[in-house]
């Protein structure tokens, strides 16, 4: 299924969209506030998309210069070039440690590379802590926003799961009690626990540190009780120095929620004594991407701005696009890694550049899809689309052909009847009336004047 | 000064009004307008499609059938979008040079060129016309005529400063400036979504009690009059060179 049947199931529930649309313009509302409450917003952005530019044109340099001052703090650091690398040096130093009790914080990596079902195949227990994640990992379903993995939920549902999963009251949705209980369950977690797992936001080349952001202070709870810290982090992750941070925190929570900073930006700048501290740099497809066309898609900080903006992510959900990330950046992640899994994605979109325009980080993410219609028109899947243009494209360039066929249109749509005009392979004339053609274009008209 | 007014196709056989109200404006600011016979699509269903070898057939045809005109004005902030961002590569160049910064929508001429202080329009509404104006994303985001809500730029409008000199108009802006949901292809590729987009904008500008809605791109208009049409909503969509012209 592409993404437009995948739509269509989520629109079917019309009223549950339109909440959806609602919920997430309200973040980007949010948004706007914050961004204008920094005056220098604009060049803020600029800024942050120079110095990840800057970054990724000299990544191998700050990528050792990293790997040297961590190990000088005396952070573990291992190079994974594949997902499954990844996962085999995760559960190998678990292994190491007896570690059986895993908290995790949110780490889009971790979901990229399936790190949960991998650890639960050795027998690894992973709890996802940040709400949102335990939410949709206690449901057995998927994260549906990189920021609100469960907005695709609503409290009903919610309560629904907790009462299944955590003997909560059944009918009982109120945010405040089911946010107590799923608070109660995830401290047994942390103290149970024995080892952690979280994700990267930042890591800074020149302190040998790496910078975790989250709202609900999981990643801090988990990582500061267990003997054992293992990050998991994209190469791209990497910038200068702490003196280039400031512009990514100043960007980050406002372009994420709308907030001035996220509730926690916790520096992991050495293991405690007798802790061990791992960190795990992955590259997974990461240097193609950046030796592509694409590469400016590897500035993204993953604030889900441009989902929260996206007038289709809106209405058709994250879920709709079957992959790891979702909306405009996730549609072109996927497109530039494997086209020929998600054709449809690149057409997911309306090129409104809406995106463009929130990102923190100024990547041309319209610009991006409609480059890759290169690629994914030419996919056999299309080939009833590609066949329709090329046709339309030699009419349009035969004046004689394409008047008359305008004129037989106008005549047609004139005397057929509605059920023939509005057939099944009408697509137009599913939900639309179809224009007619005028009695004289303007060419003629243009032409009589003279 | 030589003006070609370049008509999109959509303009040119499904709304030849909103063509004659552009050189009617044009040509009462005292121009030498003319069309240009020959001129066909600009080629932007196949830039955004990824059809590189069509698109840039017509992009050949563009160039050469322009290329003797100081300005080229259209009543289309898509072709015209197109021409000026998206043409590099498609022709060699030093075509591209020499069109990009030539080329216009109607309101951006009207605003840049001709200049808001010595522009003559002629008309004025009585009683009070009450219009919503629908923001094209190309507008907005790539021609840049009026302030996304995205940004944090001082708020500006050159397609209402032009409307504003209008006596008895009074315009109004929908509560979001997103996309009405046609993006060409996409209305057949993605009807669902594409439909439900347009519906959210006409309630949007319905729920300002308007009975009209204008716009720089005709394709929006065109898709939301397929649906309201459909759905019996009584609104009439007028392209601005309409507006402008007085012919309503």
């Amino acid at each position: 299924m592409g993404h437009a049947e995948k739509a269509r199931d989520f629109i079917m529930d019309r009223d549950r969209t339109a909440w959806h649309d609602r919920a997430l313009w309200f973040v980007r509302q949010k948004r706007d506030l914050a961004a204008r409450s920094v005056p220098e917003w604009e060049r803020l952005r600029e800024s942050a998309a120079r110095i990840k530019s800057h970054t990724l044109e000299h990544l191998a340099h700050y990528l050792e210069l990293f790997e040297k001052n961590a190990i000088e703090n005396g952070i573990e650091v291992y190079w994974a070039s594949s997902a499954r690398e990844h996962n085999l040096i995760v559960s190998s130093i678990l292994e190491e440690e007896g570690a059986t009790k895993v908290v995790k914080s949110k780490s889009m990596l971790t979901e990229e590379c399936a790190l949960n079902p991998w650890l639960e195949s050795k027998g690894v227990e992973v709890t996802d802590t940040d709400l949102g994640e335990r939410i949709v990992q206690l449901a057995d379903d998927r994260p549906s926003h990189i920021v609100l993995p469960a907005i695709h939920l609503k409290k009903e549902d919610v309560s629904e799961i907790f009462a299944r999963h955590l003997g909560t009251e059944p009918y009982n949705s109120d945010p405040k009690y089911l946010t107590r209980a799923a608070r109660s369950h995830l401290r047994n977690k942390f103290l149970e626990a024995d080892a952690a797992i979280t994700g990267v936001n930042f890591a800074l080349a020149e302190e040998g540190g790496i910078v975790v952001c989250t709202n609900e202070g999981n990643a801090d709870l988990g990582s500061s009780l267990p003997n054992l810290h293992i990050a998991c982090m994209g190469l791209e992750k990497v910038i200068p120095s702490k003196k280039e941070l400031g512009v990514f925190t100043r960007l980050l929570a406002r372009s994420a929620t709308g907030q001035a900073i996220t509730a926690y930006t916790s520096h992991f700048m050495k293991p405690a004594p007798g802790h061990r501290l791992c960190v795990v740099i992955v590259d997974n497809g990461r240097s193609a991407l950046l030796a592509s066309k694409h590469s400016s898609l590897l500035r993204c900080i993953r604030c889900g701005a441009c989902m929260n903006t996206c007038p289709v992510y809106r209405r058709s959900g994250g879920h709709s696009y079957g992959t790891v990330v979702p909306g405009p950046i996730g549609s072109a992640l996927a497109g530039a890694r494997d086209m020929e899994s998600h054709a449809s994605l690149p057409s997911a979109c309306t090129l409104c550049a809406s995106c463009d325009n929130v990102c923190p980080v100024k990547i041309d993410l319209h610009r991006r899809i409609n480059e890759e219609r290169e690629e994914s028109i030419e996919m056999d899947s299309f080939a009833a689309k590609r066949r329709i243009l090329k046709i339309a494209s030699f009419f349009m360039r035969h004046p004689v052909l394409y008047r008359f066929s305008l004129k037989a249109t106008r005549v047609m749509l004139g005397i057929l009847p509605k059920s023939i005009v509005y057939n099944r392979y009408n697509v137009w004339g599913r939900d639309r009336q179809m224009p007619i053609p005028a009695k004289k274009s303007f060419s003629d008209i243009y032409r009589s004047m003279r | 000064m030589r003006v070609a007014l370049f008509v999109p196709c959509l303009v040119n056989d499904f709304y030849p009004e909103a063509a004659l109200a552009a050189l009617e404006v044009l040509q009462r600011q005292g121009l030498d307008v003319e069309y240009p016979s020959g001129q066909s699509c600009c080629g932007q269903p196949f830039v955004n499609n990824g059809m590189i070898k069509e698109a840039s057939e017509f992009a050949s045809r563009f160039v050469e059938i322009f290329a003797d005109y100081d300005y080229v004005v259209s009543p289309s902030s898509s072709c015209t979008g197109t021409v000026r961002y998206r043409y590099e590569g498609l022709v060699d160049d030093d075509s591209y040079a020499s069109i990009k910064d030539r080329v216009f929508e109607l309101c951006e001429f009207l605003h840049d060129i001709v200049g808001v202080d010595r522009l003559d329009l002629g008309v004025s509404y009585s009683p009070v016309k009450r219009i919503g104006l629908h923001n094209s994303c190309h507008s907005l985001r790539e021609l840049e005529l009026a302030s996304a809500s995205e940004l944090n730029i001082e708020p500006y409008s050159k397609v209402k400063a032009i409307l504003s000199i209008i006596e008895g108009l009074e315009i109004v802006e929908a509560s979001r400036d997103e996309c009405c949901g046609f993006g060409g292809t996409f209305s057949v590729y993605e009807p669902d979504v594409s439909a439900m987009m347009g519906r959210d904008r006409i309630e949007d500008h319905l729920s300002n009690g308007v009975d009209m809605i204008t716009g720089v791109d005709i394709s929006c208009l065109m898709h939301m009059e397929g649906l309201a049409r459909r759905d019996g909503v009584p609104i009439r969509f007028v392209h601005v060179s309409q507006v402008l012209a007085g012919r309503l």
